[in-house]
């Protein structure tokens, strides 16, 4: 499930991530300034939902790689590691969560 | 030709030895010259000489090979070569790995064959040209040499990880459409010691003797556990 887990939040966020880069690139050569962009931002429910299926899929993706990479180079497995990578994950989503709504209210 | 031996067991070190070069001459003649005139202590295996058994398989200048069907044209390298055991396996004495951990590796990953037919019934005709007969096929060659276990990296660094060649096998029986355990075989090489910590590096692939795909192999399984896992069957 883990697998598949972190397939699935990979398929997200490839679509994610050219979305977001496309977004900085139109908004740094249209000039606009970080009032025009919260302007845009602020009250969007569009952009609420994107960036927060953005910061949820890398909350996902994130602990389950590094979940292989501590058994592999640091032979670190079983329920401490699993403890430690779940509040990863619950650091990552809440301050993902926290950036978005700072734009969005 | 220079030639440094591992000699010893893991504690052990690199021994040089002068060897006279012939044509068409193979790493396995090398060894083979230095046991019988330069150190007759030194171990190491071979049985076919020819590329059929698999027990002959070493380290040579870091890559691991049949010996025997290996010219030292190919490998020598400014006159001298660099012979050791396998890796990823523990070692018995100079050249001689102990190869349990390998085939019971095997064993956990259901590598036998499980019938769901008995004597009394008739025989399972199976069509050559199936999807799954070609794609089993194409594994079905492996000799057990243990040279993409020693090839790879994930086994290196996650001494559970059940390796290349034990998956493949594990994949040739998922695709026998003769086979009763497809469910059980796939349980047992899912997970982190199973075919989900494959890094899809390709050094197996890359160093197969038989030039065989287990990255395909094991890439196969990934698809056949998630097929399962969406249709509730694992």
């Amino acid at each position: 499930m883990l697998w598949i887990a972190q397939r699935a939040s990979a398929a997200v966020l490839a679509v994610c991530v050219v979305v977001h880069l496309a977004t900085i690139i139109y908004a740094v050569q249209g000039g606009l300034t970080a009032a025009e962009i919260l302007g845009r931002t602020r009250g969007n429910v569009g952009w609420l939902a994107f960036y927060s299926i953005f910061v949820l899929a890398a909350s996902v993706h994130a602990p389950i790689g590094l979940r292989a990479v501590f058994l592999e180079w640091l032979r670190w497995r079983g329920a401490s590691r699993d403890v430690a990578l779940a509040l990863f994950a619950g650091l990552l989503a809440w301050m993902g969560m926290r950036a978005v709504f700072a734009v969005f209210m | 030709m220079r030639v440094s031996v591992w000699k010893g067991g893991a504690d052990g070190a690199f021994r040089e030895f002068d060897v006279p070069r012939h044509p068409s001459q193979t790493v396995l003649d090398v060894v083979t010259y230095i046991q019988r005139v330069l150190d007759p202590t030194l171990a190491y295996r071979y049985a076919c000489r020819v590329g059929m058994c698999g027990s002959c398989a070493m380290t040579v200048n870091g890559v691991p090979r049949w010996t025997c069907r290996t010219h030292i044209d190919r490998v020598v390298r400014d006159g001298s070569l660099l012979i050791a055991p396998l890796r990823n396996l523990p070692i018995i004495r100079d050249l001689v790995t102990d190869m349990s951990d390998f085939f019971e590796k095997w064993a956990r990953a259901k590598g036998q064959f499980s019938g769901s037919r008995s004597r009394h019934d008739d025989f399972h005709a199976v069509t050559p040209d199936s999807a799954d007969r070609v794609q089993a096929d194409a594994g079905i060659e492996c000799i057990g040499c243990a040279v993409c276990y020693s090839a790879c990296d994930v086994v290196a660094w996650n001494p559970d990880y059940l390796g290349p060649a034990a998956l493949n096998r594990a994949w040739t029986l998922v695709k026998d459409e003769r086979d009763g355990a497809r469910l059980e075989r796939l349980r047992s090489v899912a997970g982190d010691a199973g075919c989900h910590s494959c890094h899809t590096h390709m050094s197996c692939t890359e160093r197969c003797p038989k030039h065989l795909s287990p990255t395909a192999s094991i890439a196969g399984l990934k698809q056949e556990i998630l097929k399962s896992v969406v249709r509730r069957e694992l």
